[in-house]
């Protein structure tokens, strides 16, 4: 038994951790051996990036808390409190958004922290933090590491201007260089790669595992996983839902394991206007400029009185689309309304046409936190629309605002929409995160939309909470007709309420599904492979 | 298409370059307008490096560390008049005098410099108005100190720089004892143009070592942390602390600057001399093409000689255009504070317009 232990470089046991009393990891084991490449797959919010950034001794661990648990290094316990702690053992990871200095060379980024040094006279009397940089020393180790990835760039050209593809490798070769790595995490090393990059990037992975080197491997491209890994473990909602040997894995199974989870579909009552056929908004090749949640492109129809759903993983680009047509991000691109064009990047101009926006980021975007209820949900409709203001002593210039109307809406809203508070005067910051979103939704509401835009509306909300915003949207809905687009990263949620739901895959839609269509469709579709799948069973 | 190429070249290069060359324009104009000799502007110019580019200088090491235009030189001026107002005390002049006034002022602007570090780390990404605000509430305590302390509890008796009532310091402290005492030590004249080579001398070292001190490994942390201090501290550089070193050596090195530039001048204006220092440094330095993350040594020199041109010639000019010196000094002190309003605009608006082209070519 203890024989056995050894052979593997790392192994987790029953890892939980929680994040605000919120459980992200429930018990989760798995272990490496020198050698194998161990994919990990599973949605966004399944617990993946945790779990690496538990093996990476990553701040954001310990200063919310630590986890329960055990890593065995080689077969002893570790305690790893910190980056360094895990580079120390051997640990090396390459980081899915590139922790790279662009300004620095790219030898300067291999050796980051780890530059060679050498003597000068000022560092013999002051200390080492003196010592000058060795440059040539440390182009040879960076060319050598290059090589090793079958990389031929230059290796003091900076950063910046490299493709990402050349990037993805320079991480790489940062991690190699570093010369008693054992094991090393990829976290979705492909996620930015061009399919001919990310070829060359998996036979560099199976290149490391021959010398030895044990690889987690953390992505979303189900075929990937397929090429490379021995083993696959699979997370859902922070639970190791399966495992299986790369003989017994298909892409059906994975992503079916992936997505699979009962959905309770929120019922809408019989007197809703059906669907009609009528195009209310229009997007067509839309570009936003949102960091980490890029659109390359959409084009995209909604129709008058419909939930429509905007699905996807996180970064590809599902966040974007509202954020860009309301204004908030830079965007490109044309948007119709009722045929009419909605100037981009003006978030008047969005208001003052009819569409609204609950934002992803309620108490950055959303409220003003340390304001009355009834002001934060006076506050938009009186910028855009002039509602609760009053004439001072007649003159039309010089408006006040008109407290008693303002008071009266937010009672009117407080008991629309149930929002629990000691008052229209509370301030929000005291609110719960439910309660909170009900005031963004009242907030948008006053604003009297014909199209109401929500993202992510049950984002860190309790599970009761939740249920009462969805009921609230479809309540929306099917009372007044408004047209609602939801985006969100939770899948089931969206199936619950939602007509049809568009699946975002790298800044595109990648396909529009109705939520009774297979786990297997959604899976498919949000890791990109529907087209080329589908293509391949019909030949 | 090569042409075009030029040309496409020619737009980045005046479009990178957009603050000096304003500048460089409006100084041209005030040259001519000004109707000075072109001597005297020359004479003037090569003193106000003298006095000044030192000060400049020591601002860079916190942008490269990603700290923003460190206001708080007001802080390491204050250390270096400490020095200097304990040589007057002791009486003691000349060269000597003045090294022992940069050595008194070094444990100083030490423990200054270390203290606005620390505060700077608990305020990351508002070095600027932080160190703004520091320089004014320091300017506080050291009015404190100067004008009650000494007397009291500063056993100073002096009368030639106390206050009458025998507590507090004079308004202003007469440093003729060290004036010139650098910049005669060692002074050529060329044509004309008389040119204190031993001052200098120093500030040539002092761009020796900005240089020396990036090719080292605290200077790759500064860079490294001045890019990006997460990827930093995940590499395993202590941020926190390569931004103290940061910021207390470039607060030693404002307190020898402001060292030079009083012996050049030669009265210590014991209340308002320190007042200006970070305000003009980084004005100057923002001329020279700087921005809030980028300063090089030849920014620093190119923004001093364009600055400080402007401050020569515009009472000249003004008296001039205007027929009153009075709209000439209103224009420079429109001028110091224009300037870095103006260059951060411009910084602004370039990144606007890099955001713009990103989105363009988002295809």
């Amino acid at each position: 038994m203890g024989e056995n232990k050894n052979t593997y470089i790392i192994e987790l046991r029953e890892i939980e951790k929680e994040y605000y009393g919120n459980k992200v990891l429930k018990g989760v084991s798995l272990a490496v051996k020198p050698g194998e490449i161990h994919a990990l797959v599973g949605e966004n919010g399944a617990g993946k990036s945790t779990l690496m950034n538990i093996i990476f001794g990553m701040p954001v661990i310990f200063s919310t808390g630590g986890f329960t648990g055990e890593i065995l290094f080689e077969g002893r316990p570790v305690e790893i409190k910190s980056p360094k702690d895990a580079m120390e053992l051997g640990i090396g990871m390459v980081h899915q958004e590139f922790m790279l200095l662009p300004g620095f060379t790219i030898t300067e980024n291999i050796k980051l922290n780890r530059e060679i040094l050498k003597d000068n006279v000022a560092s013999r009397i002051f200390g080492p933090k003196l010592k000058t940089l060795d440059v040539a020393a440390m182009r040879k180790d960076a060319k050598k590491a290059l090589n090793e990835l079958g990389m031929n760039v230059d290796e003091w050209l900076p950063v910046a201007g490299l493709p990402v593809g050349y990037m993805q490798f320079v991480e790489i070769a940062r991690e190699i260089d570093k010369k008693n790595v054992k094991l090393l995490i990829f976290d979705e090393p492909t996620a930015v790669l061009a399919e001919s990059e990310a070829e060359k990037l998996l036979d560099a992975m199976k290149m490391l595992a021959a010398k030895g080197i044990g690889i987690l491997f953390i992505t979303h491209r189900l075929n990937e996983v397929l090429a490379v890994a021995d083993n696959i473990t699979v997370l859902r909602d922070g639970e190791k839902v399966g495992s299986m040997r790369k003989e017994e894995a298909s892409v059906e199974k994975m992503a079916q394991m992936m997505v699979g989870r009962k959905i309770e579909r929120v019922e809408k009552s019989k007197g809703r206007v059906e669907k009609s056929s009528e195009v209310i908004l229009s997007i067509r090749n839309l570009y936003v400029d949102m960091p980490g949640e890029e659109v390359k492109g959409v084009n995209l129809d909604v129709y008058k009185g419909e939930i429509l759903g905007i699905g996807g993983l996180a970064g590809q680009g599902k966040i974007g689309i509202a954020n860009g047509i309301m204004g908030l991000y830079r965007a490109k691109g044309e948007v119709y309304k009722n045929g009419k064009k909605i100037e981009l990047n003006n978030p008047r101009k969005a208001m003052e046409n009819g569409l609204a926006f609950v934002s992803e980021d309620r108490r950055g975007v959303n409220l003003m936190l340390d304001e009355s209820i009834e002001l934060n949900i006076a506050i938009g409709a009186m910028q855009v629309k002039g509602m609760f203001l009053k004439p001072l002593l007649g003159l039309n210039w010089i408006k006040l605002l008109d407290e008693r109307k303002v008071r009266e809406n937010a009672l009117k809203y407080i008991k629309e929409l149930d929002i629990r508070c000691t008052g229209p005067t509370q301030k929000t910051r005291q609110l719960s995160g439910g309660n909170q979103q009900k005031v963004c939704i009242a907030k948008a509401l006053v604003l009297e939309p014909d199209i109401l835009f929500v993202s992510e509306p049950t984002r860190g909300i309790d599970i009761g909470a939740k249920k009462l915003v969805l009921d609230l949207l479809v309540k929306l809905n099917v009372e007044k007709g408004m047209t609602i687009v939801m985006t969100s990263s939770e899948l089931g949620e969206l199936r619950s309420i939602c007509d049809r739901i568009a699946i975002v895959y790298d800044g595109k839609i990648e396909g529009i599904l109705s939520p009774q269509d297979s786990d297997t469709d959604f899976g498919l579709m949000m890791a990109g492979e529907y087209k080329s799948h589908s293509k391949e069973e019909a030949l | 298409m090569k042409a075009m190429f030029s040309k496409k070249t020619l737009i980045k290069l005046i479009r990178s370059n957009m603050v000096p060359l304003l500048f460089f324009v409006i100084c041209l104009g005030g040259v001519v307008a000004s109707k000075l000799s072109f001597l005297y502007i020359v004479n003037e110019i090569v003193n106000r490096l003298d006095r000044n580019l030192f000060l400049v200088l020591s601002l860079i090491i916190p942008v490269v560390a990603g700290m923003g235009l460190n206001f708080a030189l007001v802080i390491g001026a204050m250390a270096g008049q400490i020095g200097l107002i304990a040589i007057k005390v002791w009486n003691i002049g000349g060269i000597l005098g003045l090294f022992l006034a940069m050595l008194i002022s070094v444990p100083f602007a030490l423990v200054f410099g270390y203290a606005t570090g620390i505060l700077l780390n608990k305020t990351k990404g508002k070095e600027m108005i932080t160190s703004l605000i520091l320089g004014f509430f320091a300017m506080g305590l050291y009015q404190l100190v100067f004008l009650l302390f000494v007397g009291t509890i500063i056993p100073i008796k002096n009368p030639e720089i106390v206050l009458p009532g025998g507590i507090g310091l004079k308004n202003a402290i007469d440093l003729s004892l060290i004036q010139y005492a650098l910049d005669n030590l060692l002074s050529i004249n060329i044509v004309g143009v008389r040119i204190p080579v031993a001052s200098f001398i120093l500030i040539g070292l002092l761009c020796l070592f900005t240089k020396f001190i990036l090719k080292t490994k605290i200077g790759q942390d500064f860079r490294a942390v001045g890019q990006d201090m997460h990827v930093a501290e995940v590499a395993g550089i202590d941020v926190d602390r390569t931004r103290l070193v940061a910021i207390t050596i470039s607060t030693l090195l404002a307190a020898w600057g402001q060292i030079i530039f009083l012996q050049n001048i030669g009265t210590l204006q014991t209340y308002s001399s320190h007042e200006q220092v970070g305000m003009f440094a980084v004005a100057a330095i923002l001329v020279g093409g700087a921005s809030v993350t980028k300063a090089t040594i030849s920014n620093a020199i190119i923004g001093t000689i364009l600055f400080h041109t402007l401050f020569i010639v515009s009472p000249n000019a003004g008296k001039n255009l205007f027929g009153d010196p009075q709209i000439g000094e209103f224009f420079r002190s429109f001028v110091a504070y224009g300037v870095i309003a103006l260059s951060l605009a411009l910084h602004a608006i370039q990144k606007n317009f890099d955001a713009n082209i990103r989105a363009e070519s988002a295809e």
